[in-house]
């Protein structure tokens, strides 16, 4: 946030009232791609990262290949002459500059890290794209499919667990899909804030109920054989279920929903085992 | 014998601290007992799958990099001869990198530490016809540098390509070594060629020191020296391919090791195998020990430490060469 923030806002506010709602919108970040695809106008939308097309970090890949294909750069974002871009606050700040540089409005959102910000984030695209009631609707629908998976239960642990050992701990979406689904997160009790690592050796002493790790990539990687390793698959074992993370836990799109009923199961899973 | 005893023990030492050092900073007695305790419980699970592979690799990749340094350098009387320093380490990378970047080693385990094994016996064979006994150390250094230039550009060609984002990445690891989260899975897969490798280069003492007395002399002693070539080249390739396979390429231990204990076996090359085997294992369990002291949750890549010590006695051991050769 910050600066580009305020930045987009007095843009926002800057434009005249006549301008109408922008007609050429490109998004160059995997999750502004997501909500512009669910919020836009037919035709208003002409060109979504590279990334959303891809399985295993985009829940819509087949909206998504409807689109032209951008890889984010200045010239050829440029190129397509869009009216708004849409970018997140971290990729491609060159580009985002250089854009600026140029006259064209961009709008920059930052990580969604908490379910509520879910709601938030659908707003501000939905204003940008001049389709507030479409925004105010998919609001609707999120809140009231998140309220459906609410439940009380006594907590249990889970840890989060990555290639190379990452962890996600406290102030992440993730740490909040887990909170919300009645779990404590091994990674937040272990001190970790945002992103950071956590020795295996913790995580087994931290015994955890149920160790959600990320799908594998093709091709081998020994970032990636930390997941395979015979504690962690022992540990896995013993507490019967196996929870993965996909594509609907990158982003604070409304199919964070499905990570949510994921984490349901897996906390519903292991009270009938128990 | 008062040396390798006392080498011996301080393996033994370093082997215990390597078991008992560590993040989830467990009790000494109870993570002790949980090493031999049946099943369940983390401390367990802890101990057996996660601090005993690491300390178990640690020694035998250890003694596979001093033992072959030892052994090269008797052979090709040549103070500099070591397999991450003239190449053969970063072959054995590219091979194991080959290994995994085209599926085989998933299909196959063991495809692993025989494509490294291949890759370390390559760049013996290559290392061997270009500075052969007759080349002097320059050659060997020159060749060295030249295998280990394009070992290490094809191994960083090949993560490039993988469809997987973290290969990239690991181009690191594979050139600095580390023994972070290996499994017993690795060493199953590793020991069985390190011990080959060792028990091969062990039968070269006799005629490693014969050498020390010149080519001819050895051959006129009943010394075959073709066969020693081959036994160095697979005893070699065994032991660095098997390690690098598992732990990546750590350079210097083949260096520096030899040289450190060369004047306490009074410069018998035969003496010098055993102890330079167990000095390796005592230097690489101590830096990886060190690893985990310094930054715990960093994966401090070992090659880093052994280098840092590793490269100025190498820069020693040249700057001494030159004063001779003057």
């Amino acid at each position: 946030m910050g600066r580009a923030a305020v930045f987009a806002l007095a843009l926002l506010a800057a434009m005249p009232a006549w301008a109408g709602p922008p007609r050429r919108v490109v998004s160059i970040n995997l999750c502004t791609d997501q909500l512009a695809m669910l919020l836009a106008e037919p035709g208003q939308l002409i060109s979504v990262s590279d990334l959303a097309t891809d399985p295993l970090a985009s829940s819509m890949i087949e909206e998504a290949r409807a689109y032209p294909a951008n890889r984010g750069g200045a010239e050829q974002v440029f190129l397509m002459h869009p009216d708004l871009v849409l970018a997140g606050s971290y990729t491609s700040q060159a580009s985002v500059a250089l854009l600026r540089d140029l006259g064209v409005r961009v709008v920059q959102v930052a990580p969604v890290d908490s379910l509520a910000g879910v709601s938030e984030q659908i707003r501000v695209i939905a204003e940008a794209l001049g389709r507030a009631e479409a925004g105010e609707a998919l609001v609707r629908d999120f809140e009231a499919g998140l309220a459906a998976l609410a439940r009380d239960l006594p907590p249990a642990t889970a840890a989060l667990y990555y290639p190379n050992g990452y962890t996600t701990g406290k102030g992440t979406l993730a740490d909040d899909v887990l909170a919300y689904t009645n779990f404590g997160n091994v990674g937040a009790t272990a001190g970790v804030t945002g992103g950071g690592t956590l020795p295996m050796e913790r995580l087994i002493m931290a015994d955890p109920d149920v160790i959600v790790t990320s799908a594998p990539y093709p091709g081998a990687s020994r970032s990636e054989e930390i997941l395979t390793h015979p504690a962690l698959t022992e540990l896995r074992a013993r507490a019967g279920v196996v929870a993965t993370t996909d594509a609907d836990w990158i982003c604070g799109t409304p199919h964070i929903l499905r990570a949510v009923a994921a984490m349901r199961a897996a906390r519903d899973g292991l009270e009938a085992g128990e | 014998m008062r040396l390798l005893a006392s080498l011996a023990s301080l393996v033994v030492l370093l082997f215990a601290a390597s078991l008992m050092i560590g993040p989830a900073g467990l009790g000494f007695g109870e993570s002790l007992a949980a090493l031999f305790r049946g099943e369940g419980g983390p401390v367990a699970l802890v101990m057996q799958q996660i601090r005993l592979p690491r300390a178990i690799l640690g020694l035998l990749a250890g003694a596979a990099l001093g033992l072959s340094g030892a052994a090269m350098q008797g052979f090709l009387r040549n103070p500099l001869a070591e397999p991450g320093l003239i190449g053969v380490s970063s072959s054995a990378a590219l091979g194991a990198v080959i290994a995994l970047q085209t599926g085989l080693a998933a299909a196959f385990a063991l495809a692993l530490p025989l494509a490294a094994l291949a890759g370390a016996a390559g760049a013996c064979l290559l290392i061997l016809l270009m500075a052969g006994p007759r080349g002097g150390a320059l050659a060997l250094i020159l060749a060295g540098i030249a295998i280990s230039a394009l070992a290490g550009a094809a191994t960083s060609l090949v993560l490039n390509l993988s469809p997987n984002p973290f290969a990239a990445a690991e181009i690191v690891y594979w050139m600095m070594g580390s023994l972070a989260d290996r499994s017993m899975t690795h060493v199953w897969l590793a020991a069985p060629f390190i011990l080959a490798g060792g028990a091969a280069l062990f039968t070269l003492g006799r005629g490693l020191d014969a050498l020390t007395l010149g080519e001819d002399a050895a051959e006129s002693l009943g010394m075959n020296l073709r066969r020693m070539r081959l036994v160095l080249i697979f005893g070699t390739a065994a032991g660095v391919g098997a390690s690098v396979a598992v732990a990546g390429a750590i350079g210097f231990v083949g260096l520096v090791v030899p040289h450190l204990l060369r004047p306490l076996t009074g410069a018998r090359p035969s003496r010098l195998l055993p102890a330079a085997a167990l000095g390796g294992a005592a230097v690489l369990l101590a830096a990886d020990i060190a690893t985990r002291l310094i930054a715990p949750e960093r994966d401090l890549k070992l090659g880093v430490l052994t280098a840092i010590i590793g490269a100025p006695f190498f820069l020693h051991l040249i700057w001494r060469m030159r004063r001779v050769e003057a």
